[in-house]
């Protein structure tokens, strides 16, 4: 299978800081592939490296087939970005929005206004096309965002953080937009703090930490790394209060729940043990040592997967 | 790993697209369309269309009926007066491109620009040129209002060219010079915040009292600021008095800001464009 993006050794240095330390990446053709990873490291470089955006102090890229660093006019003809602030005139109206790429993207006149309307419909925002966009709401601005950037169907589209700070229903939408741009076998490059993001989404996931790829598989393959299932605690309300990944041998859970039953809450009235499947929020752990919020500081072994996914 | 499909797809109505490239732009094509794009913003920003109307008729109205009297009571202050509402009312009015530059540079509009095989510097030149056509409409409103109250001018018809010929340069320094602080600026308020200096520099001219009545530390600033022989320059033409080298100086000055500001623009666009 071709690749769509491929990157050795990439580094990037910001004043004293590496925030890129020696970085692989292989993604093929017609994928859709998940850099996951907290603030910081180093995600939204990786992303401005791979759109020509910021030129690498060292290493080899290539997008679509073009060398990003020798060639960056070909590949942006190839590429299309939505960042993580949604990148939406808001003076102007969707359609107004829209034929304004398409044109700048080199379509005539009219192909802009029939992809306009064309896009408006796919992404449900008819009944919004002639209003300014300064009246949308927040899911509404991230699907125009996503429709601007693909006014020319281009092979490979990157995504930054597409739907932070959506909410629930917004970010469904989003993933089903996301879902069908593969099916038309687009390649996409995603970056996202949220597992369950990386889980639904991707074919691909990588771990990045500290510049590098830590970890690097289907969900599948990394949730299998860990081995084992977690043990947990719960409180009478049902909240988890402590989890253990395990080696999944028997002496491991014994050893697992022997700790368990040491924790503060663990005697209180209402509260249960129980054994599941390792989350990717569990990968993310035992990759980094750390959760995928807390940053370098928190050792974090006891935090929780509802404490995770609401510290967002 | 999901299929390989590389071409259309037939599902639904709307996923049939051809998996492709972004066609070759036409030369010049940015630049239109991001003048369009400046316009409209122009056009539809209310608060800011108001003001450019409302300020030349303010300005020129308390100019001549409140402190008119007390500065020339012979009632000719009108004639003196309207260069430096022009230049002043240009200054308000090209002082939002540092503003709009900002917006654009920090809200990731330019990066979706910058990944796309366009000149993206052809942002700023629709900025600029929309400054440029707002605050030559000004220009008209401070004169016609001039005109109500008073303001006889005896230029003749090419004189009234050079006029509003060193006008429109003044307003391309002028707008080049806010374009690069708004570059330069983190954020679109400090924008706004350094351009607001700039907006003084019209009354440390010869634009609303002569330079002679201004203390004497004073003088030799406001006589050798850019400011000052542009004032003298667009007064002698309007009243069809002799310009001596004044009109050199002007021209001078707007040339070498524009320079300036276009050499700081351009190395600020490629720095921080490049540092994100």
């Amino acid at each position: 299978m071709p690749l769509a993006i491929e990157a050795h050794r990439l580094r990037k240095r910001f004043g004293r800081t590496d925030v890129l330390a020696g970085l692989d990446l292989a993604v093929p053709a017609g994928t859709v592939f998940a850099l996951l990873g907290p603030n910081g490291a180093g995600k939204t470089t990786t992303v401005n490296i791979l759109t020509t955006l910021v030129r690498p102090d060292e290493g080899t890229v290539s997008v679509a087939g073009h060398d990003v660093l020798a060639r960056p006019d070909e590949v942006r003809r190839r590429i299309s970005l939505t960042g993580q602030s949604a990148a939406v005139h808001e003076v102007l109206t969707g359609t107004e929005n829209l034929v304004m790429l398409g044109r700048l993207s080199g379509l005539p006149v009219r192909d802009a206004r029939d992809r306009a309307a064309e896009l408006l419909e796919r992404f449900d925002l008819t009944d919004a096309a002639g209003r300014r966009v300064g009246t949308y709401s927040g899911g509404m601005r991230r699907r125009l965002d996503l429709a601007l950037s693909l006014v020319v169907a281009v092979p490979v589209i990157f995504l930054d953080e597409p739907t932070t700070g959506l909410d629930t229903r917004s970010r469904q939408e989003l993933w089903a937009v996301i879902r069908s741009l593969a099916a038309d076998g687009a390649t996409v490059f995603l970056t996202t703090q949220y597992l369950e993001e990386a889980d639904r989404l991707a074919d691909r996931i990588a771990v990045l930490d500290h510049g590098r790829i830590a970890a690097e598989g289907t969900a599948d393959e990394l949730k299998a790394r860990i081995g084992g299932e977690v043990v947990e605690l719960r409180d009478e309300s049902g909240a988890v209060l402590a989890e253990l990944p395990t080696d999944g041998t028997v002496h491991g859970l014994r050893a697992a729940v022997e700790r368990i039953d040491l924790l503060p809450g663990a005697a209180a009235v209402g509260a249960t043990v129980a054994i599941r499947r390792p989350s990717l929020d569990d990968v993310f752990l035992s990759i980094t040592g750390r959760d995928a919020v807390s940053g370098p500081e928190s050792t974090a072994h006891e935090t929780s997967a509802p404490e995770l996914q609401e510290a967002k | 790993m999901s299929s390989m499909t590389t071409v259309t797809h037939p599902a639904g109505p709307s996923a049939a697209t051809l998996i492709g490239e972004r066609p070759r732009i036409g030369a010049l094509t940015a630049e239109s369309v991001f003048i369009g794009r400046s316009f409209r913003h122009s056009v539809r920003d209310v608060e800011s269309m108001l003001m450019a109307v409302m300020l030349p008729v303010m300005l020129m109205l308390m100019f001549t009926w409140i402190f008119g009297n007390a500065i020339d009571p012979s009632g000719g202050y009108v004639d003196y007066v309207v260069p430096g509402i022009i230049l002043l009312c240009a200054g308000f009015g090209a002082s939002s491109t540092a503003v709009s530059v900002s917006r654009d540079m920090t809200t990731g509009v330019i990066d979706r620009f910058r990944t796309m095989p366009i000149r993206s510097g052809a942002v700023l030149t629709g900025h600029v040129v929309a400054s440029l056509v707002r605050n030559l409409v000004a220009t008209a409103v401070v004169i016609c209002v001039g005109l109500i109250v008073g303001f006889r001018p005896s230029a003749t018809p090419l004189e009234w060219v050079a006029v509003f010929g060193l006008v429109a340069l003044y307003i391309l320094a002028i707008t080049y010079l806010f374009a690069a602080i708004g570059l330069a600026a983190g954020t679109p308020e400090a924008a706004s915040g350094y351009g607001f200096i700039l907006l003084f520099l019209p009354y440390i001219s010869s634009a609303f009292v002569p330079v002679a009545t201004m203390p004497e530390w004073l003088q030799p600033i406001a006589e050798h600021q850019p400011i000052t022989p542009v004032i003298e320059t667009i007064r002698a033409l309007l009243s069809d008095a002799p310009l001596g080298d004044e009109g050199w100086w002007a021209v001078g000055w707007c040339v070498a800001i524009i320079v300036v500001a276009a050499v700081w623009g351009a190395w600020l666009f490629a720095r921080k464009a490049g540092r994100r």
